[in-house]
């Protein structure tokens, strides 16, 4: 294309139609450069197309400088508006290179029928089918859980195959590298709990009740529910990647044509890996959370380390301990369902996979909070 | 720095990584205008040589040098300027998926011209049509077939009117007679746009088809072992290994021969 970078001035392009009789000639001149062409060229197009049907097109290019692909485009829409008044254009007249990248162009007719109409639906009809979604995910979601637990009674039965190696992996990836964040949130947990029960119950002279207030608040609830929203961001997250990465990749199609099935092989290893290490986890958190209520008082409020343990010990009996772990497992359960749910249906595309992974975790959040909420109903109906 | 002025000029490249050499001492010219093939069996190097010469890889010794200026060694600004003057399609086509075809066109266009929005749109449809892709702007890769996504790739690579455009393996994936057409593409676009043409393929019909000069990577000896047409290579080479390659697996003098 002769649009090589010139030192010379460039000229303004222009654009002119000459109408004699049924014919009309196009006369082109100057550069046409990206960026420099102004009103006529729509005015040139409104020209053709005010002629009438079988007038005749043609082009003068004598005083044409150079041009890229502004040319180009100027003369693809006057194509259309020629086709369109079903004129016939003699593209003789234009430079070599752009009559050919012009039939290039025109080369495969528009696809009329693919071109997006982008319809604005009502607000009640989106809401609406948005709320369809809705129940057909929720129906979606709870055939998955399904699937898995039937194959979990399929390994249970010695029919299924789970390699030892995956759920290794796992449980290496959800549990021992998850110690050091899972350290972390439960500490502060227990230190916060610690400073703002004791600064109030300094008041009433009860400081020493700050390891009852520390002790069952995070034995019965909050270590479970700390180290499952970690869980959920950290390993539900990944779970959802690596499985929509795997659909995009077609991994999941290879295993399916193989006739092993996605949930035995991929599905099943990760959630028995997050049910067995989040109680784990929840339990090492408990300790950690302990010792967090335990430094604070020591430090700030004058109830002493050992004071502090001897009166949890007291204030918590075992059933607490059991029901925390038994709410940990489940949470560490529905993360991994989500995550995998969420994972294996996603489309193929890394802004699919993003959004898999985005709602594998707010959907984790939204189970373990209900569960949550469910467990203190049902414990206190069982008075547990 | 050597003293020719073609598109592109290699200079004694040797691509290694760590100890692992892949190829050494490959020194080669791709002329203006040429549809230049870089040949070799699957695990030569192939596509490494395309990652080398788009500086995505260090080379471990020699330079790259694009119409006279050395490119290996240069700045980041430098490079970025060199690199504007070529454009690329990828093997898996390398469209971004969350961008619609005419986005994905545009985004070259946005980032590298004063253009308003209008403009910009109008010059992506321009090469969409270009590449048979009229009426489908709107569009996200995943929902258009493999063939139509390497003809967008391909729209995207010419969104800034390039003076070199980089291939790598521009028709796997595709049937006998998409292949065709986007070879007799390819040499329209080289035509009209007087580009030069890189193209990293073992497909041997395109090669022969459109290939105006070539290098064959060879896997024994670790380097190139010829360059020139193909056609002619096809039985003139002096290497067996590049006869065998350009013929199917049969060597045209061992079968005078027999």
């Amino acid at each position: 294309m002769p649009s090589a970078p010139s030192t010379t001035t460039r000229v303004l392009p222009s654009v002119s139609v000459q109408l004699r009789g049924a014919s009309a000639r196009v006369v082109l001149a100057g550069d046409w450069m990206l960026g420099t062409t102004g009103p006529q060229a729509a005015d040139a197009v409104r020209a053709v197309q005010a002629l009438p049907a079988g007038a005749i097109v043609s082009f003068d290019t004598r005083a044409l400088g150079t041009w890229d692909s502004a040319l180009i485009a100027f003369l693809l829409h006057l194509d259309d508006a020629a086709r369109a008044q079903r004129l016939a254009i003699q593209p003789d007249g234009l430079p070599d290179g752009a009559r050919r990248l012009l039939a290039l162009a025109t080369a495969v007719p528009e696809r009329v029928e693919a071109r997006r109409q982008a319809a604005a639906r009502p607000m009640l009809d989106r809401f609406g089918a948005s709320m369809l979604r809705v129940g057909s995910a929720t129906g979606s979601f709870v055939e998955f859980v399904g699937e898995t637990a039937l194959a979990l009674g399929r390994l249970v039965t010695g029919r299924a195959q789970v390699r030892r190696r995956d759920v290794g992996l796992a449980l290496q990836q959800a549990g021992i590298d998850a110690l050091p964040v899972v350290s972390l949130v439960n500490f502060l947990m227990g230190l916060i709990l610690g400073f703002v029960g004791a600064a109030q119950l300094k008041r009433f002279g009860a400081t020493i009740f700050v390891a009852d207030l520390v002790g069952i608040g995070i034995v019965r609830d909050l270590a479970a529910l700390m180290t499952a929203v970690v869980m959920s961001g950290r390993s539900g997250a990944a779970f959802a990647a690596a499985l929509g990465t795997m659909q995009t990749n077609q991994e999941i199609d290879a295993l399916e044509v193989a006739g092993i099935a996605p949930i035995d092989a991929l599905v099943l290893p990760r959630v028995i890996a997050l049910t067995i290490m989040t109680p784990l986890l929840t339990l090492y958190g408990e300790a950690l959370g302990l010792t967090g209520g335990a430094v604070v008082s020591a430090g700030m409020f004058d109830v002493s380390f050992r004071q502090f343990l001897a009166q949890a010990r007291e204030a918590v009996p075992l059933k607490f301990l059991t029901g925390g772990l038994v709410k940990a497992l489940v949470y560490g359960a529905l993360v991994a369902l989500a995550g995998c749910w969420h994972g294996i249906r996603s489309g193929r595309s890394a802004e699919a996979v993003g959004r898999a992974t985005t709602s594998a975790v707010v959907l984790s959040i939204v189970l373990i909070v209900s569960a949550a909420g469910l467990f203190a109903y049902v414990y206190d109906a069982l008075n547990l | 720095m050597p003293s020719t002025s073609d598109p592109i000029a290699v200079r004694g490249l040797t691509m290694a990584f760590g100890e692992r050499v892949v190829m050494h001492d490959l020194t080669f010219d791709v002329g203006r205008g040429d549809i230049f093939f870089v040949m070799g069996p699957s695990g030569s190097g192939k596509s490494i040589l395309m990652r080398h010469l788009l500086g995505l890889l260090e080379p471990a010794a020699g330079e790259i040098c694009y119409e006279g200026e050395r490119f290996t060694g240069a700045s980041p600004a430098d490079r970025t300027r060199m690199l504007r003057r070529c454009g690329v399609t990828f093997q898996t086509g390398g469209l971004w998926s969350s961008l619609t075809l005419a986005e994905n066109v545009a985004v070259t266009l946005e980032e590298y011209t004063d253009l308003g929005p209008a403009e910009v749109r109008e010059l992506a449809s321009l090469k969409l049509a270009l590449v048979g892709l009229r009426g489908f702007e709107d569009y996200y890769p995943s929902e258009i077939s493999g063939g139509m996504q390497k003809r967008a790739a391909l729209a995207r690579a010419i969104a800034l009117d390039p003076a070199i455009l980089f291939f790598d393996e521009p028709s796997s994936g595709l049937d006998p007679v998409s292949s065709r057409l986007l070879d007799r593409l390819i040499v329209e676009l080289r035509d009209s746009l007087g580009a030069t043409v890189v193209i990293v393929s073992h497909e041997l019909d395109s090669i022969l088809e459109i290939g105006t000069n070539s290098i064959f990577l060879d896997m024994e000896s670790r380097t190139m072992a010829a360059q020139g047409s193909p056609r002619t290579l096809r039985t003139e080479s002096a290497s067996p290994a590049v006869r065998r390659f350009l013929n199917r697996g049969d060597d045209p003098r061992e079968e005078a021969a027999r």
